[in-house]
């Protein structure tokens, strides 16, 4: 038997090795946590400032937001985003969790298999791509029916509700499948059609997952930004009304960031903050509903 | 005298957390030759083979009081480098686990990890590796092939050649032949006492007729304890306690 | 007529129905229409020269092909050892305390941030305060930020699928922790670890807003990691936003959509290769 030459300095510099990394690895999973806390002190420190100049409630129901007259508030663009969130939601709820109930329980399977990698796509399309079709087909529809240019509340919220829409069916499937069988065959077994069963049964068990979706949802409608700008208008005035043109809290941070300077950047980054406050807020009420649903 | 002992378990009790797994095991594993160590599910046998490479490292929250000399120096001991004692102690494991490589990786994978890089002694350790694990024959033509691709008992025997690549001096088998067909297993049972002239082989078993082909040696363990220990034969004609011979009789277990 | 329950069930039925073609509906709308209005637009003119700017939106995309495709290589650079680092930290060496639900924290909120945010702090940090200035590598190393968590995600799953039997024989033969990880382990969980790429791809592909304020738009073809550049969203931005050229934006996004679809594609079918791949024992 060919004897093994154990390379005396090959094992140091494994055993050497495989301490390092022991210790190495734990910098990389911190590496995400480092990220957040870099991303948190970055917006704070330069929108620090503002806060300090306007005063906090000032800059957040200050109505006026004027570059010029160097006046920030931003309670316009959070009415903004707050209509163009609630519209989208209105329209994507009901039919997410409609569309949820047709993937698991009434479209036929091969329909199922089908819809699955559809809805998947719809994820995966660039929103500006969403901003486009908005500009081009709902618009131009808006405008011809309703009032004012079209760019307005009602085509954002259109937009954004089918952005929502896979998150809130794809959250709301895996709820509904999460549901022990024990308590469909026990529904069933008393006499109640499928659909009581849906309704009674799953849809209230399922209920804390459904509550997730809506709220991850919402942190994502929040965010978005560029299919927002295409389609609202961007006039930083309360709405009045869905035909009313808006702007949302993200819409402000991309229009002006490149070329704001002194209180002006100050009230962007403080915009930032309000911004990751209340998507880590919103977020992290909807991770612990997802996780903490144990059945 | 202690030299014709590879293994000397001395007082050895073994806590998992708060559970005790082993009591008070004392037992005396000869080289060169192949002891078994049989009993019902539960009783501690793989627990104790496992604790002869020190495979339970992996599990947190273990304790250990008593001794482990392998030719004499304990495993325990802070000085005592875990790799290389797994070098010299090899584990076979109860299914098949070779990598998702080739038949030639699989076997030079020991070597290359302790450091051989020269491609002509690779090749020749596999080769040797290979014939001495009876399966050279059936994969001379195909090293390249994945391990994954072969049969059951070939597999097993890849694993058993694996191991001989790094040239131990104690083969440790779990339970190697419970997921083979009866042929395979009659080949690694003669693949055994092969062996048993260049390495010292300690297997568990819950097949009690192959640990009486198989070994010279035999333990008897019960929840955690060795209740008997004594070479095979005197154990299965004349066992001195009550509960190995109900285990053998298959009273129980 | 009365209503009894199976009357609500066929009611509910039809409403069920008429929620699920909607939502195909949206789909085959969108990628319907960019599709029928868009593919005209797209020759080999189209895909071969610079856009030339103006109102006309005169040109085609291949500076803004180039910069996808530098961003992508430039973000996946980046990125992917440090998510696989962490992704091994959560597979193999995290234990249940206070550390490892502080890193798990770290990770899922960082997946929610917007992208607007991840491009303040880019703008901030890459941009302004280290002096990158608008270029593809303020992209992506903003980028690399925003796609961690979906490849620390990807790998941690992938790493635990490999069987805890081919560690185990690893470290029986006599090798290191670190060997294991890097010769058996990494190597098993490859399929996993080509998901996280393409996933990353995707998101690079798909992501507009953080890049609209690293990476400065220039419709030059960028010659290194610091030029000023736009990838194939930006243009699409620029050219609805700012020319008239709109079927040139709708070819654009013919040809996003098609590079999702592809990446769509992969993903499955990897992941089907990948189960079979470890039924692999005793036949392929």
């Amino acid at each position: 038997m060919a004897s093994i030459i154990v390379a005396g300095r090959k094992r140091e510099f494994h055993r050497i090795s495989d301490s390092f990394w022991q210790y190495a690895v734990y910098i990389f999973g911190a590496s995400s946590f480092l990220i957040l806390f870099l991303i948190a002190l970055f917006i704070v420190r330069e929108g620090y400032p503002a806060f300090v100049k306007i005063g906090i409630w000032q800059f957040i129901s200050g109505t006026t937001w004027d570059v010029a007259d160097n006046i920030y508030g931003i309670l316009p663009m959070i009415i903004g985003t707050l209509y163009v969130t609630i519209g989208a939601l209105i329209i994507s709820v009901p039919l997410g969790i409609f569309t949820a109930i047709f993937l698991t329980d009434v479209a036929p399977i091969k329909l199922r298999s089908a819809m699955r990698p559809a809805i998947e796509l719809l994820v995966g399309i660039p929103s500006v791509v969403y901003g486009l079709v908005g500009m081009l087909i709902l618009v131009p529809i808006i405008q011809k029916f309703g009032q004012g240019s079209g760019d307005s509340i009602l085509a954002a919220s259109i937009v954004l509700a089918v952005m929502v829409l896979p998150t809130i069916v794809s959250i709301t499937e895996d709820s509904i499948l999460a549901v022990p069988r024990s308590y469909r065959e026990g529904a069933l077994s008393l006499g109640a059609t499928r659909w009581q069963m849906i309704w009674h049964v799953l849809i209230p068990a399922a209920r804390p997952g459904i509550i997730a979706s809506i709220i991850l949802g919402m942190g994502r409608a929040i965010g978005e930004t560029m299919a927002m700008i295409m389609v609202i208008g961007n006039s930083i005035i309360i709405p009045d009304s869905i035909f009313s043109s808006a702007r949302t809290l993200t819409g402000t941070l991309a229009l002006e960031l490149k070329y704001a300077a002194g209180l002006h950047w100050n009230a962007l980054f403080a915009t930032g903050v309000v911004l990751f406050v209340l998507i880590l807020i919103l977020n992290s009420i909807g991770l612990i509903m997802l996780h903490g649903r144990s059945k | 005298m202690a030299m014709h002992y590879k293994i000397e378990i001395k007082d050895l009790n073994f806590y998992y957390g708060k559970c005790q797994a082993l009591k008070n095991i004392n037992m005396d594993v000869y080289k060169n030759r192949i002891t078994a160590l049989i009993g019902p599910s539960g009783c501690g046998k793989t627990t104790l083979l496992r604790l002869l490479n020190r495979m339970c490292d992996m599990v947190h929250d273990i304790h250990i009081d008593g001794e482990v000399l392998l030719d004499g120096q304990n495993i325990f001991d802070k000085s005592v480098d875990v790799v290389e004692l797994r070098k010299k102690v090899g584990m076979v494991f109860q299914q098949p686990n070779p990598f998702p490589k080739s038949v030639f990786e699989n076997v030079a994978y020991g070597p290359k990890m302790l450091g051989v890089n020269n491609k002509n002694s690779l090749i020749e350790i596999v080769e040797q590796s290979l014939k001495k694990a009876a399966l050279w024959d059936e994969v001379k033509d195909s090293l390249h092939k994945s391990g994954v691709s072969l049969s059951g008992g070939q597999q097993q025997r890849l694993c058993i050649a694996r191991v001989l690549a790094v040239n131990p001096q104690v083969i440790l088998m779990d339970e190697p032949c419970s997921s083979l067909d009866p042929t395979s297993t009659l080949k690694i049972e003669e693949l055994m006492i092969e062996l048993k002239r260049d390495y010292t082989v300690v297997i568990v078993t819950h097949n009690m007729q192959q640990a009486a082909r198989v070994s010279d040696y035999t333990g008897f363990m019960l929840l955690g304890e060795l209740i008997e220990y004594a070479p095979t034969r005197e154990l299965f004609n004349v066992p001195k306690d009550k509960r190995c011979e109900d285990y053998i009789t298959g009273r129980f277990g | 007529m009365k209503i009894t329950p199976k009357v609500t069930q066929s009611f509910a039925w039809c409403i069920c129905w008429i929620a699920g073609m909607t939502t195909i509906a949206f789909l085959i709308i969108i990628v319907g229409y960019v599709f029928v209005n868009g593919i005209g637009s797209i020759s080999w003119e189209f895909l071969t020269t610079n856009p030339r700017g103006g109102l006309k939106g005169e040109g085609g995309i291949l500076s803004a092909i180039a910069g996808t495709v530098y961003l992508i290589i430039l973000t996946l650079i980046i990125a992917l050892p440090m998510g696989i680092g962490a992704a091994i930290y959560l597979a193999e060496y995290s234990s249940n305390n206070l550390f490892t639900r502080i890193v798990r924290f770290g990770v899922e909120s960082l997946a929610g941030i917007p992208s607007i945010v991840f491009g303040l702090f880019g703008f901030a940090l890459f941009v302004i305060a280290l002096g990158f200035n608008f270029s593809i590598l303020s992209g992506s190393m903003t980028l690399a930020c925003l796609c961690l968590p979906v490849i620390i995600r990807t790998c941690e799953e992938a790493i635990k699928t490999v069987p805890v039997t081919l560690r185990e024989a690893s470290l029986s033969l006599g090798a290191t922790r670190w060997q294991t990880i890097t010769n058996v382990v990494l190597p098993a969980a490859i399929p996993g670890i080509v998901t996280s790429i393409i996933l990353t791809v995707g998101r690079v592909v798909e992501e507009t807003a953080c890049l609209y304020v690293t990476m400065g738009g220039s419709s030059n073809m960028p010659t290194s990691i610091w030029s000023n550049a736009r990838t194939l969203s930006l243009h699409l931005y620029y050219l609805a936003m700012e020319t008239t050229a709109i079927n040139k934006a709708l070819a654009t996004g013919v040809i996003l959509i098609t590079i999702i679809i592809i990446l769509n594609f992969s993903t499955r079918w990897l992941s089907n290769r990948f189960i079979s791949l470890y039924q692999g024992n005793g036949g392929k």
